[in-house]
Parts: structure tokens; C-alpha cells; sequence
């Protein structure tokens, strides 16, 4: 069997590629995407802890399963509130959403 | 922990589904509503939220269940998914005082006359109540993002207006990430422990004994991951920098929400996570104590110094919450029940105080359109019972006697001298008279300067009157009468500690 450390590893990876991704991407719609992978990273970790550490009890299972749902709301709202500033100022760039300064 | 759903398990959810209830009272009411009786919608809101608020605490009186002394399993519901305890009630009295004010400073502002906004309001203070009750790593999950996703629309609900329409993308992208983070720290801890419940976490911790250093790494960064999460709620540096920004772009009644509701309910899971030693042994030096006691010490500072230059009264107010954040922290990191006690009491009045001194702002702001301090010269003059409002939350905030802050500041400060953190105490006195020059400021605007419109008074509703009175009132009445309520919280402050 592939030993647990092995999909540890590649759930560090998607969250270390999403967390570059959220502070490197200037487009909202692309930091959103890398948040989205943040949560793919904890969805592994979840089953996977599931699966190797508690296979008698779901809940490691049952938590990725409400990940995924509140993710999708979440992204749900994310794109709306990008078509919302888009329409106000004709950009999803995030340096240019300045209005908010000193 | 059985399986069939017992009446016990309904009463201890009462005050969400009567919140359910209202919301669709709300929605189905606002249908029926002509443009001119828009307003209405509003009022209704804040009457249900203060029929919750009687279940709720008549629940409590009536039925006294779960007693004080009910075991930990007594005071488990949902298969251990809620507390039903007194810290729970104290917490669910803040937020439905919250959402009532909330409601009653909305009223009069035209683009807030909506049944959504108000709907979306009361899903925002289900997930907080739900926050404050959850005992299971999953069930604070959901009800953190209950709260958070309404949250993020209601930053951004003036959709023709680009500054709010940029708060709510710039709360969303933050508080995104933010959650990202706290949830992979999360399966960490599950990952370690293989339990969801915060009491299984704990007897597990206390079953494994001391752990490996690899696994107490692991731990460690499980912790950091969970306060970014809530240090982000809280706004405490360095997960502040949204606050300024979403504040100040933000429709102006909903920040007075999200400053008050949002912030206790980030303390709400704070303190149970830490007292009840989820993220291991609450003692003095470990670890995550002394980040916490870090993050106290900057994010009192670093409010207070940033608010003394800002001529926004709203961005102000944002700073000035930064560093309330920091204040009670320091009755989290005490360690006593005392001090989570004097958290719980800081956080109740602040949401008093805040919504007064925030609700002055929306009264001025509706007439003037700008969030200015110069709009408020000769306040006392166009309005003098608003002024006084604006006077007594102000005074509040500063930590001044007779009002409630000054109370809240002196229980922290002599809760973190009890713990042997006279440093920390003196520390945040120091920063209370830092804050005393802007708050200060804001009275000066309201009382001295002049202004040439001192002859068109501030239009308040009775509605908005009602609300603003009750704040101040209570405001007072804690500060002067601060017994009763300090005890109710210095015995919910138990239930932390019991796991």
C-alpha cells in the first residue's frame, strides 16, 4: 500500500502552489483559483487521515464532503463579488482596486 | 452520546431556529412590501431578534438547562457537535444584541432597505452563534463560513458603489485565504489527533502524553495556522490589513456589525480552543502562549498609533478596533477565569459601545454623504442627543469612567496583574492613554469646532432613536452597575476550563 506520507506530500504541494499562488497572481479570478487549491490540499489531507489513521470512524470523510459543498458557495459568491467590482471599475487586478487607501 | 433526537437537543439549537424562522419571516414579508414601506423590513428584523433574544435568555431562566454544575456530556449536544452552556448564552446575548442594533441603525439608509440584506444579516448571526457553540473542529468549519460568505456579501452589497463593491472583494480574498489556511492547520490537528471534537482532542492529548518533537512541531504549526484563521477575525496584526480598507468601504451599519459580532465570535472559538487545551496545555510559556501574548502587545500598539492619523472617522473607528482586539487579548492570555471572564464582559460592552459610536457615524454620514471628521464640527449644536451618543461611546472606547469601557479595561488589566502579567497590564494602560488623544479628537470635532450648518439638525427616526438610546443606556448602565454581568461572565469563564 502507498505509504500516508506520499499523499501528505502532495497535499503540502498543492497548498505550498496555492499559497505562492495567492501571493504572486495579481488577478482575482487567479488568486481565487489558488485559494481553491488550498482547499484541495486540506480535502487530501482529510481522506487521507481518514483512511490511515480512523477507517471505523467517517468523520475525516464526511468533513471533506462539507469542504467541497462550502467551497463551492464560497466560490459561488468569490465570482460574483469579482463580476460586481469588474462592472464598477473595469478591472479584476488586484493592486488596481485601490479606492480604499490612506 | 445516543442517536435519537431528544427534545433537550431542539431547545439547545432554540435561538438559531428562531433566527431560521425569522429569516424566512424576513424574506417572505419583504415580497409583500411597496416601495415607500421598504424601511419596515428592518423594523421587523429588529423585533424578531428581540423575540430570539427573550426565548433565549427566558430558555435559560425557565428551564435552567443545562444547569451550572451539568457534567461536560450533560451540556453536549448533536453528538457532541454544540455546547449548550452558559459561555454559549453569553455569547448568543451579544450577537442578537448585535443583529437588534444593527437593524435599528440600518433603517433609515436607502441602499440597505432590502429583505436581503437584513436576511443575510440574521444567516451571519446564525453562523456566529453556531461559532460560539460549536465543540467539533467541523461543525465550527460550517458555521465559521455560515458567517464568513454572508459576511463577505454584505461588505460588498451596495453594488453601484465601487468602494463597497472593492470591501467586499478584498474581505472575500482575504478571508478566503484565511480560512484556507486555518482549515489546513486544522486537518493537521485531526491528522494528529484523529478525533474532530475539541474534548476528544483533549483527552487524546492527555491519554498520548508527551509527544515526539517532529509531532510537537507538527502541533505547533497546526496552532499558528488556527489562529490565523480566528486572527483574522479578530482583526489582531498581523491579520489586520483588511480592516482599515473593508471598514471604510463597507455599507456603515454592517461595519458596526462586523466589528462587534465578528470580532466576538473570533473570541468566542478563540477561548474555547485555547482554555479547554485543544491546541495543547493552556499554561503560561508554552508556545502558542507566547504568540498570543506577541499578538496582544502589537496589535494594541500598532491600532492605536495608526488611528492618531486618520481623518476618516470610519478608518479611524477600524484602527481603534484593531487595538480593542489587543485589549482583549490580554484577557485571553491570563489564563484565569477571570480573565476570559473580563474577555467575554470587554467584548459584550464593546458591542454596545461600538454600535453607538458607529451608529452616530451612519446618522451623519446618511446627511453629509462623506465619512469626514470635519462633519461632525458642531454636532453638539445640530444635534445635541446625538452628540451625546457619539460623547458617551466615545468615552467608552477611551476607557473613561462612568462607562462600560472603563469597567471592561479594569477587569483585563487586573485579571493579567492576577496572572503575574503586570507588564502586559502596564503595557495596555500605556495604549489606553495613547488612545485617549484621537477619541479625544472626535469630541473636540463634536464640541468645539464650529460649523456654518449648525441649524440643520441630524434626522433620526425613532426606530434609529430607540436603538441608539438603548446602546448608550446600556453603555452606562454597565459601566456604573457592572456586577451583575461580570459575575454571569466570570461563571460562564468556568465552563472553558471544564473538559
Amino acid at each position: 500500500m502507498i505509504p500516508l506520507s506520499w499523499y501528505l506530500l502532495v497535499a503540502a504541494a498543492l497548498f505550498s502552489i496555492g499559497l505562492y499562488g495567492v501571493f504572486a497572481r495579481r488577478n482575482a479570478v487567479a488568486i481565487l483559483m489558488s485559494v481553491e487549491l488550498i482547499l484541495n490540499a486540506v480535502n487530501i489531507n482529510l481522506v487521507a487521515f481518514w483512511r490511515y489513521r480512523t477507517p471505523e470512524i467517517p468523520s475525516g470523510m464526511v468533513w471533506a464532503i462539507f469542504v467541497l459543498v462550502v467551497a463551492a458557495a464560497e466560490a459561488a459568491v468569490g465570482l460574483a463579488l469579482v463580476i460586481s467590482i469588474y462592472r464598477n471599475r473595469d478591472s479584476v487586478i488586484a493592486e488596481e482596486l485601490d479606492l480604499l487607501k490612506n | 452520546m445516543t442517536s435519537d433526537i431528544t427534545p433537550s437537543w431542539v431547545l439547545a439549537l432554540l435561538p438559531e431556529i428562531g433566527l431560521v424562522v425569522l429569516l424566512l419571516v424576513v424574506l417572505a414579508y419583504d415580497r409583500g412590501l411597496k416601495p415607500p414601506d421598504r424601511r419596515k423590513v428592518g423594523v421587523v428584523t429588529a423585533w424578531g431578534a428581540f423575540i430570539v433574544l427573550l426565548l433565549t435568555v427566558g430558555q435559560w431562566f425557565v428551564l435552567g438547562e443545562p444547569d451550572a454544575n451539568a457534567s461536560l456530556l450533560g451540556s453536549l449536544f448533536w453528538g457532541g457537535m454544540i455546547r449548550h452552556d452558559l459561555v454559549t448564552l453569553v455569547f448568543r446575548i451579544m450577537f442578537l444584541m448585535a443583529l437588534m442594533l444593527t437593524s435599528l441603525i440600518s433603517l433609515d439608509v436607502k441602499p440597505l432597505q432590502k429583505g436581503e440584506y437584513y436576511a443575510l444579516l440574521i444567516t451571519a448571526t446564525i453562523g456566529f452563534g453556531m461559532m460560539a457553540a460549536a465543540t467539533d473542529l467541523m461543525m465550527l468549519y460550517v458555521a465559521l463560513e455560515t458567517a464568513s460568505i454572508s459576511s463577505y456579501v454584505l461588505a460588498g452589497f451596495m453594488t453601484t458603489n465601487s468602494r463597497s463593491a472593492e470591501a467586499g472583494m478584498k474581505y472575500f480574498v482575504y478571508g478566503a485565504f484565511a480560512t484556507g489556511v486555518m482549515l489546513y492547520g486544522m486537518s493537521l490537528l485531526y491528522g494528529i489527533t484523529g478525533q474532530t471534537n475539541y474534548f476528544g482532542i483533549t483527552n487524546f492529548l492527555a491519554a498520548a502524553g508527551p509527544a515526539p518533537t517532529e509531532a510537537q512541531a507538527v502541533f505547533l504549526l497546526s496552532a499558528v495556522m488556527i489562529v490565523v484563521g480566528f486572527g483574522f477575525k479578530i482583526s489582531a496584526v498581523p491579520f489586520h490589513f483588511w480592516t482599515p480598507d473593508v471598514y471604510e468601504g463597507s455599507p456603515t451599519p454592517f461595519t458596526a456589525f462586523v466589528s462587534t459580532a465578528s470580532k466576538a465570535a473570533g473570541f468566542a472559538v478563540l477561548l474555547r480552543l485555547f482554555q479547554s487545551g485543544v491546541l495543547g496545555e493552556p499554561t503560561q510559556g508554552s508556545g502558542w502562549w507566547a504568540m498570543l501574548v506577541a499578538m496582544a502587545i502589537v496589535t494594541m500598539t500598532l491600532g492605536n498609533f495608526a488611528a492618531i492619523f486618520q481623518n476618516n472617522i470610519k478608518r479611524m473607528l477600524a484602527y481603534s478596533s484593531i487595538a480593542q482586539a489587543g485589549y482583549a487579548l490580554v484577557g485571553l492570555v491570563s489564563l484565569s477565569q477571570d480573565g476570559s471572564g473580563a474577555t467575554m464582559y470587554y467584548l459584550l460592552m464593546y458591542i454596545f459601545t461600538n454600535i453607538a459610536a458607529f451608529g452616530g457615524v451612519v446618522m451623519v454620514s446618511n446627511l453629509t454623504g462623506s465619512e469626514k471628521l470635519e462633519d461632525f464640527n458642531g454636532l453638539s449644536r445640530r444635534s445635541p442627543y446625538l452628540a451625546l451618543v457619539m460623547l458617551f461611546a466615545i468615552l467608552s472606547l477611551g476607557g473613561i469612567p462612568p462607562t462600560a469601557g472603563f469597567i471592561g479595561k479594569f477587569f483585563l488589566f487586573k485579571a493579567a496583574v492576577d496572572s503575574g502579567l503586570w507588564w502586559l497590564a502596564l503595557f495596555g494602560i500605556l495604549n489606553a492613554f495613547v488612545a485617549l488623544y484621537y477619541y479625544l479628537s472626535v469630541v473636540k470635532y463634536m464640541y468645539l469646532y464650529r460649523s456654518d450648518q449648525e441649524d440643520v439638525a441630524i434626522p433620526v427616526s425613532r426606530g434609529a432613536q430607540i436603538g441608539l438610546a438603548l446602546a448608550t443606556a446600556v453603555v452606562i448602565l454597565l459601566g456604573v452597575l457592572p456586577e451583575p454581568m461580570f459575575e454571569l461572565t466570570r461563571q460562564a469563564a468556568a465552563f472553558l476550563f471544564a473538559g
